[in-house]
């Protein structure tokens, strides 16, 4: 046993702990006395919080604090700060046309910056991230048009929406051929056959093209065209080229006949300021099916 | 166990040792309980003498050098060419822009910054293994800043014995003036230390400018601020506190020594027993062991942080030499041989105690492992910056949709493809793809494939590749994107998928 139960160590004349791991000691060094005034010093600065943020719960509310300092209007103030940021270029949108943005390649990278950000807050929910679109939700990045694909088309469809509440909205339906009993069920069979046969699909076996025809002729060509080429007008669709908006299938075809479609968009004129629309109107243009 | 041995924390080690052998003695007589110990201990004011010497001018010479260095950096100029900033060392955040000289950092090469870290922490730990603690004591701005302080201090205050006699009397006109301008002093180089740093981020004489008339940015005032007060406060009254109780690198660099690794120590073989000149004449001639420390506490008097390095290796010891510096001077004057405290090691004492020669080995595992990382690390940097490119392309395929059907059937994928020009000018490059038969490349809001990007700056477009050509099901094609400089024909590509259905 060495002199430890002394508890101080012979070289620096510190007391040790009086602990012993493998002959070393612990040495029991008094910690500076302004570490302990820091720590008093961060105790007051911590009372300095309470008073100049908000702190105490109180039953219904909160101290106030005395910079009236408050999460949402930090946000409300950086997006202010944000708004200022962009002011001028959002000025240069609003004061230019369509055509103007999709020109200037500065203007374009904004417009579809804030187009992106608009879509995926408002459109995306039945669209898809990217326009990629659903079964009766159109794909935005093709070039199948239903109410046409030019930057005026496409700014209108946005404003007014497609069967929405809008007075300016764009209208037209599929009629239920089937429910509303216009058209018999063998008819609405070989319609079905003569749609795909237009789009070059396969027809089932037994098809009879002249009925198909005549049916067609009768009752679709008013909207959809003699050769089903569609009416961007009734946003009648193309039923000639390879997209379809439900699926090409037999079934789903004759679902459509029987049953209608009227599948609503709704208008965002009044809910979006116009630099947005013109943001939105952009983006969706530059997604790739944009019509010059 | 040796009293060397025990590592020591802390000044406490400056217990002098007749104070030291009555403490133990006490304790002895009254062990006490341990629970009496003052939990929080006054701190004992240094006042470090002046010296003269090797390591003095050393440091003085390193003090010249970094402060130098520091405070006129910001206002070395260095062409750029009309675009960009002729700042020589500058820290551009609003354009996301570091310069150094002929090296431009943008943020997505940050690696950089880890190599510079790898190297400096390496830098660390060999300087610590050749010699220990070189970073404290000569080159850390903790260090450096105080040792001017300290000069600033005895300009006003007076050497040691001066300084401590004022200190104890009662405060006159004199003392309290020369105290003020020694805080006013104190405060002008911290601000002035505070004001260099802001150079650092802003065109300097411009800043300066505005600074003077009151129209620099407010974060400029307030960072001069911090740096004002933690100067003032860490180089005129924290000191050796610092060090003690805030910095980790002391206690990283005591897990990282090794016996060989040489630290400013007091050669006890040579020095004990200690006793005066004329004690030690009498024992010598009678043929008994003196030592040559004859307790006169200068070593002790000049160590700014306040050690007595007699009692071995110590927390406390930034390893500034200046105790060697004193010793050295008492020993010419004694005409003895210099070298009592000296660069040495503890084995070594160890070994020359018992007769065996001393032995230095610089070039050992570790030193040689860290000089390697070193040089790997910078030599990599080097060839990186060497041959940086000043073109970049990067291109991100859209995720949703992957493809696109169009309506007579092709198949269109869209990409989002970024240029980077990093030259000073602006550059036009060809867009073209290669790795699928027939295509077309359609770039949104470009009517040709030329892409117009601006000098120091990159530019993302969107690009369409569609093809009618037939694909295999589910098949992904590798596709090389070219951009081709219009004017130099430099080439650059990178490569991504098509995806058919
Ligand atoms: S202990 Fe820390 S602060 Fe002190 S000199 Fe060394 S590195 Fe600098
Ligand atoms: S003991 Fe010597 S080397 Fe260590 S800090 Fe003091 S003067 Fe410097």
């Amino acid at each position: 046993m060495t002199t430890h139960d002394h508890n101080i160590d012979k070289v620096t004349g510190t007391p040790t702990t009086g602990h012993e791991w493998d002959g070393l000691q612990e040495l029991n060094t008094p910690l500076p006395r302004w570490w302990l005034w820091t720590f008093y010093l961060t105790i007051i600065w911590s009372v300095g919080y309470w008073v100049v943020y908000p702190a105490w719960p109180l039953l219904s509310s909160a101290t106030e604090g005395m910079l009236g300092w408050h999460t949402r209007t930090a946000v409300v103030e950086d997006l202010a700060a944000l708004n200022v940021q962009r002011g001028p270029l959002v000025a240069k949108l609003e004061a230019a046309s369509l055509d103007e943005i999709a020109r200037d390649p500065q203007m374009l990278e904004f417009a579809r910056a804030q187009g992106r950000a608009a879509f995926a807050d408002n459109c995306a929910p039945c669209h898809g991230t990217g326009g990629s679109g659903a079964k009766g939700y159109p794909n935005l990045n093709d070039d199948d048009w239903l109410w046409g694909g030019k930057l005026a088309d496409i700014s209108q469809t946005i404003q007014f929406g497609v069967r929405s509440a809008h007075d300016k909205s764009r209208a037209g339906a599929m009629p239920a051929f089937g429910r509303d009993k216009i058209l018999k069920s063998e008819e609405i069979s070989e319609v079905a056959d003569h749609v795909r046969a237009l789009a070059g699909l396969s027809t089932e076996r037994g098809f009879n093209p002249e009925v198909g025809r005549k049916v067609f002729a009768d009752n679709c060509a008013v909207c959809h065209g003699e050769q089903g080429k569609g009416n961007r007008e009734l946003g009648a669709p193309d039923l000639t080229d390879r997209i379809w908006l439900y699926g090409s299938d037999k079934q789903t075809i004759m679902d459509g006949i029987r049953n209608g479609r009227g599948a609503v968009m709704p208008h965002w004129a009044g809910r979006l300021n116009p630099s947005t629309i013109k943001a939105l109107t952009v983006y969706v243009h530059t997604l790739g099916g944009g019509e010059k | 166990m040796g009293a060397a041995h025990t590592i020591g924390v802390k000044g406490a080690a400056a217990v002098e040792a007749p104070e030291l052998v009555r403490l133990v003695e006490q304790a002895k007589l009254d062990p006490g309980p341990p629970d009496d110990e003052p939990l929080y201990a006054a701190r004992r004011h240094v006042y470090a003498q002046s010296v003269q010497g090797t390591f003095r001018r050393i440091k003085w010479t390193l003090l010249l050098f970094t402060l130098g260095v520091y405070y006129l950096l910001p206002f070395v100029r260095w062409d750029r060419g009309p675009n960009a900033p002729s700042q020589a060392v500058l820290i551009d955040f609003p354009n996301r822009r570091f310069y150094f000289f002929f090296i431009e950092i943008w943020p997505q090469e940050i690696y950089y910054l880890t190599g510079l870290l790898i190297v400096a922490a390496m830098t660390l730990f060999l300087m610590n293994a050749v010699a220990g603690r070189i970073w404290c004591g000569y080159l850390c701005p903790q260090t450096v800043w105080t040792d001017l302080f300290f000069a600033i201090e005895r300009f006003f205050e007076g050497d040691r014995r001066e300084h401590m006699l004022a200190d104890r009397k009662k405060l006159t006109l004199k003392t309290a003036a020369s105290k003020i301008g020694k805080h006013i002093t104190w405060l002008g180089v911290a601000w002035w230390t505070g004001g260099a740093w802001v150079l650092y981020f802003a065109d300097a004489p411009t800043l300066v400018r505005e600074l003077a008339t009151g129209e620099a940015p407010f974060i400029a005032y307030a960072w001069i601020a911090i740096l004002t007060l933690t100067t003032y406060v860490f180089a005129g009254w924290m000191r050796e506190q610092v060090c003690l109780y805030m910095c980790p690198w002391p206690r990283i660099q005591a897990a990282l020594t090794d016996e060989y690794a040489l630290n400013v120590t007091y050669r006890y073989d040579r020095g004990e027993p200690r006793c005066s000149v004329k004690k030690s004449e009498l024992l010598r001639s009678q043929g008994a062991k003196a030592g040559d420390c004859v307790d006169c506490q200068q070593c002790v008097h000049v160590c700014p942080t306040g050690v007595d390095i007699r009692g071995g290796a110590n927390l406390g010891c930034i390893q500034c030499g200046l105790c060697i510096d004193a010793c050295d001077a008492i020993m010419r004057k004694l005409g003895r041989a210099t070298g009592l405290i000296g660069y040495e090691t503890e084995m070594n004492i160890q070994r020359r105690l018992k007769g065996e020669p001393a032995i230095y080995r610089l070039v050992r595992a570790r030193t040689v492992i860290y000089a390697a990382i070193i040089f790997i690390t910078g030599g990599i940097m080097a060839y990186a910056l060497g041959t940086r490119d000043y073109t970049g392309v990067s291109v991100i395929h859209d995720r949703n949709p992957v493809y696109v059907r169009l309506a007579d059937g092709a198949i269109r994928n869209a990409y989002t493809i970024r240029l980077l020009n990093k030259e000073q000018e602006p550059r036009a490059f060809m867009l073209s793809v290669a790795g699928i038969g027939q295509y077309d490349l359609e770039i949104i809001g470009e009517p040709g494939r030329e892409i117009l990007v601006g000098p120091d700056q990159t530019r993302a477009v969107r690009a369409l590749v569609t093809t009618r050509e037939k694909l295999a099901p589910g098949a992904r094609l590798n596709l090389q994107f070219v951009i081709i400089d219009s004017h130099s024909g430099e080439r650059t590509e990178t490569h991504d998928h098509f995806v058919g259905p």
